[in-house]
């Protein structure tokens, strides 16, 4: 692979701090994706991590909103939400090109090397304000954009029609996001009880019925995969094998996405 | 209104422990909710009295969180309240404090929780409507309030898991951005969809954050 996300206390669990762990991974010449997410930070905490992650040699940031906090372990918490993912973007934006901060007041040295992400949910409703949502974010100064998993190429592949008659394509990098489920359980928790997530029924009744779950999930996300390799506009693919990363190198190269360049 | 909810009682009693209590009521707010009107009043001297607590008097103040009023009706039960050990307030914290102002030696005892600010919507149902973030914005988002409705306090569309017009979080509860696209739609004014709000100005929030005077 030529990139990993390290994410943010995903599904507000703590976790090893996102930053810390994509220190670790270049250490290791692993090339990091640090998101950072709104909900535990202010601007003023953003915009310091922001800086520290440039001085430490990490150059993707992906900016999310991230998933509220009664969803975690810590149901408890004060969320922040200080601001969102497309105003993280915008001030991020900000301190590279204009290397001004949040309040308009100048950066002592300015940088130059960072890589803005932001996501995208084609899946989620309204479908069409997704496409203007998608635009706000470029517009705002997203470099790259990582989608939801994509199970549904039919809505996905309308997505992306409207995406590239917009000429969205041309001014931002997409990544397509892909899946590998591990099991009928986590299968079921996605289709059912995850919002924003869309599998298709001949998806998952194809999945149910298999006799071995895990060798048909790998072949159903292959296949995502080789009808995205084809979709205009689509110029990656992230792959999110949740709790199942042991699989990643051999799902590479059954993908034919070995060696790397 | 400020809305609120009665204490439990149990929880009441543990807080009073021993003593005398003089009970004040509010005939706004704390009264429509059914936590501090006379009903409510004189239900809570009947039950103090049930558990052995010595009652010296009550009132019904109009409303709690008008000092200069409370200061001229407090007058007819000055022994009242000179006899009593706690002073159990059923209106909202705003009307607790401003008590607590009135009688800084006397012991304070707060009977209600005070939820939010909002509506009655139906008889006894209500409804979270304001922030309270002391800079509106809602006439950018057609009279509909993201930073009192949404969860993430999104000001830029909905979240990703914004599904069938229902929050991700409470699928019981309607997406709010939903709501302002739908609306912004039906009044053909989607090109402001596009814009780009910048981060919220909090400084007008922060600036009501201590017990300073305001002359409005």
């Amino acid at each position: 692979m030529d990139a990993c996300n390290i994410t943010d206390n995903q599904t507000a669990v703590v976790r090893l701090s996102s930053l810390a762990g994509s220190v670790l991974l270049k250490q290791k010449n692993i090339e990091p994706i640090y998101q950072m997410s709104c909900r535990d930070r202010n601007r003023i905490a953003l915009q310091s991590d922001i800086l520290g992650a440039v001085a430490l040699g990490i150059n993707n940031i992906l900016f999310v909103t991230g998933d509220h906090q009664s969803v975690g372990n810590h149901p408890h918490a004060k969320g922040v939400f200080d601001i969102d993912s497309i105003q993280l973007v915008s001030i991020a934006k900000s301190m590279r090109d204009k290397g001004i901060f949040q309040n308009g007041e100048p950066l002592k040295k300015p940088f130059f090397n960072l890589f803005i992400g932001a996501v995208c949910n084609p899946f989620a409703t309204p479908y069409d304000y997704r496409v203007d949502r998608l635009e706000k974010k470029i517009n705002a100064g997203a470099d790259f954009i990582q989608t939801q998993s994509v199970f549904n190429i039919d809505h996905f592949q309308n997505f992306m029609d409207k995406v590239i008659s917009r000429g969205l394509d041309k001014k931002v990098f997409i990544l397509a996001g892909v899946t590998p489920m591990k099991s009928e359980k986590m299968m079921d928790r996605m289709k059912f009880h995850v919002p924003g997530v869309d599998i298709p029924d001949d998806v998952y009744n194809r999945l149910k019925n298999a006799d071995d779950f895990q060798a048909e999930s790998q072949i159903v996300s292959c296949e995502t995969i080789n009808s995205l390799k084809k979709m205009k506009g689509v110029h990656g693919i992230h792959i999110t094998a949740l709790f199942w990363e042991s699989i990643i190198p051999s799902f590479l190269e059954r993908c034919n996405f070995l060696p790397r360049p | 209104m400020i809305i609120s909810e009665q204490k439990p009682f149990d929880s009441i009693i543990d807080i009073i422990q021993k003593g005398s209590v003089f009970i004040i009521g509010c005939s706004e707010c704390a009264a429509l909710c059914h936590v501090g009107g006379e009903p409510e009043v004189l239900e809570m001297e009947k039950k103090l009295i049930e558990s052995n607590i010595n009652v010296t008097g009550w009132i019904v103040l109009d409303p709690a969180c008008h000092l200069l009023n409370n200061k001229r009706l407090f007058k007819s039960v000055n022994k009242e309240i000179d006899d009593a050990d706690h002073l159990l307030v059923l209106s909202c914290g705003n009307g607790v404090q401003v008590i607590e102002q009135l009688y800084p030696d006397k012991h304070i005892i707060s009977g209600t929780n005070t939820l939010f600010v909002g509506a009655e919507i139906n008889r006894g149902i209500f409804e979270r409507e304001c922030n309270l973030c002391g800079s509106c914005i809602v006439d950018d988002f057609e009279g509909l309030c993201p930073i009192s409705h949404c969860p993430k306090q999104l000001m830029n569309g909905p979240c990703g898991g914004s599904m069938d017009g229902k929050c991700e979080i409470n699928r019981d509860f309607n997406c709010i951005w939903d709501e302002i696209i739908n609306k912004k739609n039906k009044l053909k004014k989607t090109d402001s969809l596009m814009n780009l709000f910048p981060p919220k100005d909090w400084t007008s929030y922060k600036k009501y954050q201590w017990r300073d005077h305001h002359k409005l």
